[in-house]
Formats: C-alpha cells, structure tokens, sequence
C-alpha cells in the first residue's frame, strides 16, 4: 500500500481495506529497509506511531467523524516542537531535548489523525540548500544516492520520495520546501506568511518563515495543507482570514482562459538547459490547456538573493540568541568559577556548525551601527522593490511561473566548501519568501542530461493558495497522461519491497 | 573587493558571544569578502525615497482580555535545563562576589 497516494490510503482506510495500524507498519518497515541508505530520519518513533494509529482503528470501528487524513503515516521536519519528542533543528545545540509543548502544527495534525512516523533531517536551523549542514550528518536523495535531496527540508522530501511517508511537513524560508520537492521529483508547497501558524516552529527568519506541506500529488500536498493551515492567536502574524479552498481546487484543475505570467528574470543563464526544456514543455502543456502565457518583467529580482542572504542572517542573529545554555538545551565549559559569559560563549562554539556561525557573525555584522543603513536598510528597501515588481506583475497574470532550481540534484560535497554557489541554489524561490506570497513546486519531468527531476513553480498572491493547486492539478494531470503514471514511479526502489 | 580582517571577525564573534577557534576566524575572514561582494549589490539601486519593508504584513498590537490562560508547569519549562535548583534555573555566575 506505500506506493498509493495519500488520497488512496485514505480511501482504503474508510472503506476498512486497511487499518492504520497495518498501513504503519508498512511504512516503519519500509523505513527500516531503506532509511540506512537515505537517511531521510533523525528519529522514528514506532512505538506512538502505532499507539497513533491503533486510536484512529478504533475511533473509526467506534464510528466516530474522522477527518481525510486521519491514520495515514506523516514524516515531521525536526524543525517543528512536538511534546516529549526528541527535537533539534539539524543542531547539536538542541541534542536530546524534549519540547514540553507541541508547536500548532503538530497538534492540528494530532487532532486530525495524522501518523506521525518520526522527525526528519535537515540543514541545521534550516540554513542550507542540501541537508548537508545537518550536525547529524546529510541525507541522500533516493532518485541518486550520490546526490542531495536539497534542503533545508531535505529529510521530509527524501522520505516521500522514497515512499517512507505519503505526505511530510518542512518548513520554507527561501525555498525549503519548493527546492527540495523540485530535486526529488514531488510537490512541496510553501503557503501565504501568516497561513500557517508559526508557533512551535523553531525560528530562523522570522518574516520569511513558513511551514507547508509536501505528497507525491497535487492533492495529497492540499489535503495536508488544509489540516495544517488556518488563525491560531498564539502567532501574532497569523492571518485571521478563512482557508483558502485548496483541496477543491486541486480537483478542479481548470486553467481555460487563465493568464500565466512567465518571470523574464527567472531563466536564462545559470539555468541548467534540461531545466529549462522541461520548464517550457510545461507551458506548451498549460497553454494547449488553454491557458494565456504572457511574459511579465520583475527587475528588482535580480537583487532578492542578496537582500535574502542580508535579512534572513540579521534575524537569525538575533532569534539565534536564544541558545544560551541557560535554559535549554547544550552547557558546555562549566568549570569552577567560569562565568555566564563564557559558558554562552563555549556553548554555542561547540554547538553551533559553520553554516550557523557564519550567518550569525554576517547578520552581527549587517546590524552593527556603521553598516546598518548600508546592507539591511539597503536590503529591507530591496524588499519593498520585489512587493511592488510582484503586484504589478499580478495585474497582469493570475499566476507567475518558473523553474523552482536551477538546477537538477547536485552531488554531495559539490557545493559544501562554497557558501556562494549554494546560496545560487535558491535564486529563484527567495522572492516568493521576500513577498510573503505563496509557491507551490511540482514535477516537470526528467532533464535529458543527468535524468533527475526537474521542478515546476508557480506563484500566486498573498492568500490566493487556492490558485497554486488549481494550475498544479491541471499541468499534472496532462503530464500524468503524458508519461503514464506521476514521475514518482519511475524513482529508484532502493532495494526494498514497495 | 569588501574584506573583513581576522580581528574584525574576532569582534562579530565577541558581540555574538561565539568563542572561536584562530582557524575558524581566518577562515570566515577569508571567506567574508566574496560573501559581503555578493550582498553589498544591494547598494546598486538608487534606493533613495523607498520604504523600508521590514514584515511581509501589517503588523498591530493584537490586544486579548487580561485572563489566565493555560501555559507549562513549572515542571514542564524545568524539563530541558542543563541545571536547575529549588524550581529555578540554575545558571553560572553572572556578577561578581564584591558586586
């Protein structure tokens, strides 16, 4: 049953042609086949798993209201807190620690049913583009072993990917979710800021922030997103606006008569030309679908990755103070007489990875008087920019579109040693993150030159989510009929049963 | 070409309250100028009378009545402490004895 959609899944389990409980002990032994080569889990959790599961077998059998997704199996970015779990954002600094308290996310999954299988790996504090800042080693991306998944959700994409999990939770801050979803050939969406509540979920960049769904489908991706989303008055930027109809949306799938708008400044050079190939298949396909495709003009584009990479690393300076040693987490260097000062600052040495340090020393830096107007002041001017490119763009089309990467997979090791080409990685999911907006990346295929997966995005307005999964349905079911089959099923079967 | 000596670095990393090794800091000096080249293209753009955005929203005062709501036990926020003692933080010293 792994191989099913999370729509299959939950349609057997109404029907009684599984339990939950038999449904998770496929998927935990499908992570204890194949997990040592992919490394998708920092922890799995069996035991509350099942215990998960046979509480669903038996509210169902009792006849009680169950929700769409409930007892179906769920892979959980380490990012996000869930009580007596062992949780640690990829960090050293968090090793061991039990969060007291579940993060929104967590208990909207909770009381919808959902199986949580375990936590996954991920860029420590989810500063990374590969899951190899990780402090607990990287993950491998199951299409190519000698590849990343991406990242930072690099663990929860490698888990659907590699059937471990139907759906998975990651969280995007310049492309977490997307670029991962796009190098592991399925759909990860990253909501409007403010749709899903960010309480329990360990910050980075608290502006750019946002936890979304990811599935091997259009609609698995809208029937999780609709769990998790919605007003929670314990995050003051949590929009107090209904859920966007996203799930009806992915069924729908209409784009007759729909203006696609194609970003100028998103191809072009730097793209990998099997991505590009596979880009402009799609828009053939959307516009045989009848669909308008028109080319809209975003300059300040160009300069989102450097306001990103000045933001994003002056709010994680300063959220990152919170690992003090204090009260949670690492202590280090407390020997007789050693004061606060150098117990934080031994700490946070032994627990923080480069990747971490060197953010926090460029957001230090970025914020210290004499440099402040000059780069984040420069940057937060930039941000207005790209707001105003967006809008203008969106009265000219009712989506925008481009590749989600680049480029296809990269090799481990590939990238690690220059901070620069990384950082390329997210050129053009950053602007969505920037915006506040949503963005959704699906499969387009393979590229010709390496065969790896190939992503499609799509961009739509603040809380106009529903438009993402309207266009995602109807570009997947034309490609679906194309290749016979989701992209996903021509993924490697690592050697374990399916 | 923007650079940042290793002293420069040393200081970020005081305020920062990292204590970091002499390779790590002539490594992140070495690696400072390509990254700071990178960013500083923010300063291209005549941003002269644009505003600033600093949240992707509006941001209010969310006011709410002024009611105990549940929140930890002091157990539970005791949970993951290095040290504790007496339903307190146990933290190294902060002042010295005379003060």
């Amino acid at each position: 049953m792994i191989n099913k959609t999370a729509a299959e899944m939950s349609s057997a389990l109404a029907s009684g042609e599984v339990t939950s409980v038999a449904l998770t002990k496929q998927h935990l032994e499908r992570i204890a086949d194949v997990d040592k080569k992919v490394k998708a889990f920092l922890h799995v959790d069996s035991e509350s798993a099942l215990a998960q599961a046979a509480s669903v077998d038996a509210d169902r059998a009792a006849g009680k209201a169950l929700g769409p997704l409930a007892g179906v199996p769920l892979a959980l970015k380490d990012v996000l807190a869930q009580e007596g779990v062992p949780t640690t954002a990829g960090s050293k600094i968090l090793q061991g620690w039990k969060p007291p308290y579940d993060s929104t996310v967590v208990a909207k999954l909770k009381s919808a049913g959902v199986v949580i299988l375990g936590k996954t790996n991920m860029d420590e504090f989810a500063m990374g583009s590969s899951t190899e800042n990780s402090g607990y080693g990287p993950t491998f991306n199951p299409w190519d072993l000698t590849r990343t998944p991406g990242g930072s959700s690099g663990g929860s994409a490698a888990a659907v990917s590699a059937f471990e999990a139907p759906i998975a939770i990651g969280s995007d801050t310049g492309g977490s979710i997307r670029q991962p979803a796009a190098l592991t050939g399925i759909v990860g969406v990253r909501p409007t800021y403010g749709a899903v509540s960010r309480y329990g979920l360990i910050a980075y960049s608290s502006s750019l922030d946002q936890a979304g769904p990811f599935g091997r489908t259009v609609l698995d991706t809208a029937m999780l997103h609709e769990i998790i989303a919605g007003h929670d008055p314990k995050d003051a930027t949590s929009l107090n606006v209904p859920v966007p109809a996203v799930v009806a949306a992915a069924k729908s799938g209409d784009v007759k008569g729909l203006k696609i708008g194609v970003i100028k400044q998103l191809q072009g050079k730097g793209y990998q030309a099997g991505v590009l190939a596979r880009f402009n298949e799609s828009l053939e396909i959307l516009s045989s679908l009848g669909a308008e495709i028109v080319e809209v003009d975003c300059p300040s584009f160009e300069y989102a990755l450097a306001a990103y990479y000045l933001i994003a690393p002056s709010e994680c300076s300063s959220n990152l103070a919170r690992f003090d040693a204090m009260r949670y987490g690492l202590r280090t260097g407390e020997v007789d007489g050693a004061s606060a000062e150098s117990v934080m600052n031994s700490t946070r040495e032994a627990g923080f990875g480069r990747e971490v340090k060197r953010r926090i020393i460029l957001g230090t830096y970025a914020l210290s008087s004499g440099y402040y107007d000059a780069y984040y002041g420069s940057a937060q001017k930039i941000r207005t920019l790209i707001i105003e490119d967006y809008k203008k763009a969106f009265t000219q089309a009712d989506v925008l579109v481009s590749p989600t990467s680049p480029i296809t997979a990269f090799k481990i090791g590939e990238k690690s040693e220059d901070p620069i080409a990384m950082y390329l990685a997210d050129v053009a999911t950053i602007p969505v993150n920037l915006a506040g907006i949503c963005g959704m990346s699906l499969p387009a295929g393979l590229a010709d030159e390496d065969n790896l997966p190939v992503g499609f995005q799509i961009m739509a307005p603040a809380m106009q989510d529903q438009r993402l999964y309207n266009v995602g349905a109807a570009l997947e079911a034309a490609l679906v009929l194309k290749w016979g089959g989701h992209l996903i099923s021509k993924a490697p079967a690592l050697g374990g049963a399916k | 070409m923007s650079s940042l000596s290793r002293d420069e670095v040393a200081k970020l990393a005081a305020l920062a309250r990292i204590e970091m090794s002499e390779e790590e800091l002539v490594g992140l000096a070495s690696q400072f100028g390509s990254i700071l080249d990178a960013v500083a293209r923010v300063q291209e753009l005549n941003l002269d009378g644009v505003k600033a955005t600093s949240h992707p929203q509006p941001l209010e005062n969310i006011f709410r009545e002024d009611v105990v709501l549940p929140s930890l036990t002091p157990d539970q926020a005791l949970s993951g402490a290095p040290a504790q003692e007496e339903q307190r933080f146990r933290v190294p010293q902060i002042l010295g004895e005379a003060e």
